[in-house]
């Protein structure tokens, strides 16, 4: 300790074994001596067994021609691609499930779980009832369930309900997109240069308003900026808009976009479970805020938008990001489940890979690996969130 | 002192941990020493191994597990079955949570060399096929470009969709789903045009999870081979050679005309070929290092090949599948066995 005074001339001699400080080392060395020894023992038990069997190891597969088909897939991909590419779609089969589940089970949470709180007496016991039911039925039974009814009770393709140029039945829903033109990258880019440009305004309007107090109509503006940039392109490029329009040849449609029942059942099952949690914990994050503080917020004239803005959200946000930064991680893990349904995600395609080249630990390590690198992205970027709303307290 | 105390215990414990590694090897005596076999087998495919209400396992990949517990035991009984998914089931193997996996699985070189497993025979001759709706029209599977197909995924069957795809320009829209149960429903609720599996399969999923057996025809084309047989560890030697002896014997007994109700009476034959395979004439038992009624015992167990057949997948039983490639070689079939001798 470089702050102790040498006042004690001779410390007291103390037997190393009853020295704190040596005990300490003593204990971390052993410690971490045998998680390192498992660890190597774990490691070399499992090489020199799959050694003594001939099984085949490492990660050489990911280059070799997979051999089997997806059904859904959101880049090129043929049998003939490899077990990396094989891989690839099926992260980005998870992302898009998990993204997608995200956004819809936050806004059908919120809705509901205000809704709980609502003085209507119909509503709120409604939505009690959703979260009570929901939450209380497991969410594979759910998916079962919700992929039995598209199943089986949606029609046949030949006779597939049509709303315009939307195509319903067991094959999925079908509907017309625009065919590709050169214009649309450039539309691309002037959206995005429309929301850079939306973010320096904002940041010019909230300077100005704290040098001179005067407000600037930001969200006209933005509104303005990111629709109106590719608008401008669009008109200019002279109304590039083919539709693609799907169409019944043989036994299914061709051209447009599906959405398969699996990724729909899926998706629907996923925000529906997880809806019901995030409305219980809007409910308790508006609870918390104290209804002294919307009160003064009033009276010190300021709009019911801006209070909320202002007042009302920053603390209770504080109570309501942290556990839906789990729910978010729930839907992502959860995804997973899509293996029973048939929804091609990364386990599903991991598993099967593993099954065609027989190397489990290197497809469970792969799984593994995807899973912390999207709970861990998602953790980060919603801690950020977290530190950047929340309340600064002085 | 007290070190080299710990370092000689330490290395003491290393030495029997790598000793019972090299130990583990004589699979054999580690199974006659427990008294029963793990036999893995399907979650439940009509023909081939399915439990009924009662828990009794039946069907031909079952019955080859009963022989070889006959064999080695006297008891036909003495075997435990553990039912395993597709994906599941190399694993199960090359874990050592089974002995043996006799699951309806299709012989590939991949899979005996890379996987790590060693098939100790065919047991079954199986080919895959398509089974559609017979309202679609459908008469060969060359007409079913842009279909949707339900398959099972990790096995052969989707590789060979996805081959026989390729090879003949047709594109199919793959519907994956591991569990038999869910597959089968997708398929009936009209989720998937068609359904692709080993043509025994098909017959049997027709036969017993149908609405309507009749409303469903298979396709023509059988795309693919799909020899079926019981496969254990690599370094399993003395046991593989049990399981493959056990079940040429079904088959020589077969050709000889030995069935269940005759063994006793055949014991009496003056054929040296059946005197040997009784073990009337001592030798073949000491060679795989059981006792020499082995091929008796499995014979009372479970009959001959023949009467296996006939009772799990043939004219005994719903699935009414002809012999076809699995009669016996002077009849038609391939199924053949090295002289049991």
């Amino acid at each position: 300790m470089a702050g102790r005074q040498p006042q004690a001339s001779v410390p007291p001699r103390v037997a190393p074994w009853r020295d704190p400080v040596i005990r300490g080392y003593v204990f971390q060395i052993v410690v971490f001596g045998a998680v390192v020894a498992l660890a190597w023992w774990l490691v070399t038990n499992t090489l020199q067994n799959m050694e003594r069997q001939k099984i085949a190891s490492g990660f050489g597969f990911i280059t070799q021609e997979s051999g089997f088909d997806i059904g859904d897939t959101l880049i090129p991909y043929s049998p003939a691609s490899t077990y990396g590419e094989a891989i690839w779609v099926g992260i980005l089969n998870t992302l898009r499930v998990a993204l997608l589940g995200i956004v819809f089970s936050t806004v059908l949470g919120t809705v509901i779980g205000i809704g709980r709180l609502s003085t209507n007496w119909l509503l709120a016991k409604i939505c009690g009832w959703y979260v009570e039911i929901i939450r209380n039925i497991p969410l594979l039974l759910q998916l079962f369930i919700w992929y039995k009814l598209i199943t089986l009770y949606s029609p046949g393709p030949r006779e597939a309900a049509t709303i315009g140029n939307v195509f319903i039945s067991n094959r999925g829903v079908q509907f017309p997109v625009p065919k590709a033109d050169p214009a649309h990258m450039w539309m691309g880019i002037a959206l995005l240069l429309g929301i850079a440009a939306s973010f320096v305004l904002a940041r010019w309007a909230k300077a100005r308003q704290h040098a001179t107090g005067q407000q600037f109509p930001t969200g006209w503006a933005t509104l303005g900026l990111i629709l109106g940039l590719p608008l401008i392109v669009f008109i200019g490029a002279g109304f590039p808009l083919v539709w693609d329009v799907p169409e019944l040849k043989g036994f299914n449609f061709q051209g447009g976009v599906v959405l398969l029942p699996e990724f729909f059942a899926l998706l629907l099952g996923l925000t529906i479970y997880t809806a019901a949690f995030i409305a219980e914990i809007v409910r308790a994050g508006i609870l918390a805020v104290n209804r002294g503080q919307s009160e003064a917020a009033a009276a010190l004239g300021l709009r019911p938008g801006t209070s909320m803005r202002l007042v009302i959200l920053p603390q209770a946000l504080r109570v309501i990001i942290p556990p839906m930064t789990s729910q978010y991680l729930n839907i992502t893990k959860n995804s997973s489940l899509a293996i029973a349904i048939g929804y091609p995600d990364v386990v599903a395609i991991l598993n099967t890979t593993m099954n065609q080249t027989g190397q489990a630990i290197e497809g469970t390590a792969l799984i593994m690996a995807c899973y912390l690198t999207v709970s861990l992205s998602i953790s980060f970027f919603m801690n950020w969130y977290n530190k950047k709303i929340s309340l600064v307290e002085r | 002192m007290l070190s080299k105390t710990i370092i000689a215990a330490a290395a003491a414990t290393l030495t029997a941990f790598v000793a019972g590694q090299a130990m583990a090897g004589a699979k054999l005596d580690a199974i006659k020493a427990r008294g029963e076999i793990l036999c893995g087998v399907s979650t439940g495919l009509a023909g081939f191994s399915i439990a009924d209400s009662q828990g009794k396992w039946t069907g031909i990949d079952v019955d080859v597990c009963r022989a070889v517990a006959a064999a080695l035991f006297g008891d036909g009984n003495k075997v435990k079955f553990v039912p395993l998914s597709a994906q599941q089931r190399f694993t199960a193997l090359q874990s050592g949570e089974v002995d043996v996996l006799s699951r309806n699985t299709t012989y590939t070189q991949q899979r005996d060399t890379a996987l790590g497993l060693n098939f100790t025979g065919v047991t079954y001759y199986d080919g895959q096929g398509f089974m559609v709706a017979k309202k679609t029209n459908v008469k060969s599977a060359k007409e079913l470009g842009g279909a949707t197909v339900c398959v099972q995924p990790g096995t052969t069957t989707e590789l060979n969709l996805a081959d026989w795809g390729r090879a003949n320009k047709v594109a199919f829209k793959p519907v994956v789903i591991e569990k038999l149960e869910e597959i089968e429903q997708a398929f009936f609720s009209g989720r998937c045009d068609a359904y692709t599996t080993d043509a025994s399969g098909l017959a049997a999923t027709r036969a017993s999870k149908a609405p309507k057996p009749d409303d469903y025809m298979l396709l023509p084309e059988i795309i693919s081979k799909e020899p079926l047989g019981p496969a254990v560890q690599h370094g399993d030697d003395q046991w593989a050679d049990l399981i493959r002896w056990t079940f040429n014997a079904l088959v020589e007994a077969e050709e000889y005309g030995i069935t269940a109700a005759k063994v006793e009476e055949m014991k009496k034959s003056d054929n040296p070929g059946i005197k040997r395979l009784l073990g009337v004439t001592p030798g073949l038992g000491k060679n795989l290092g059981v006792s020499e009624e082995w091929a008796a015992n499995a014979i009372k167990a479970v009959g001959n090949y023949g009467e296996m057949y006939e009772r799990n997948v043939g004219k005994g039983s719903p699935l009414k599948l002809d012999r076809g490639l699995n009669a016996l070689w002077n009849a038609g079939g391939i199924m053949y066995s090295p002289p049991v001798r």
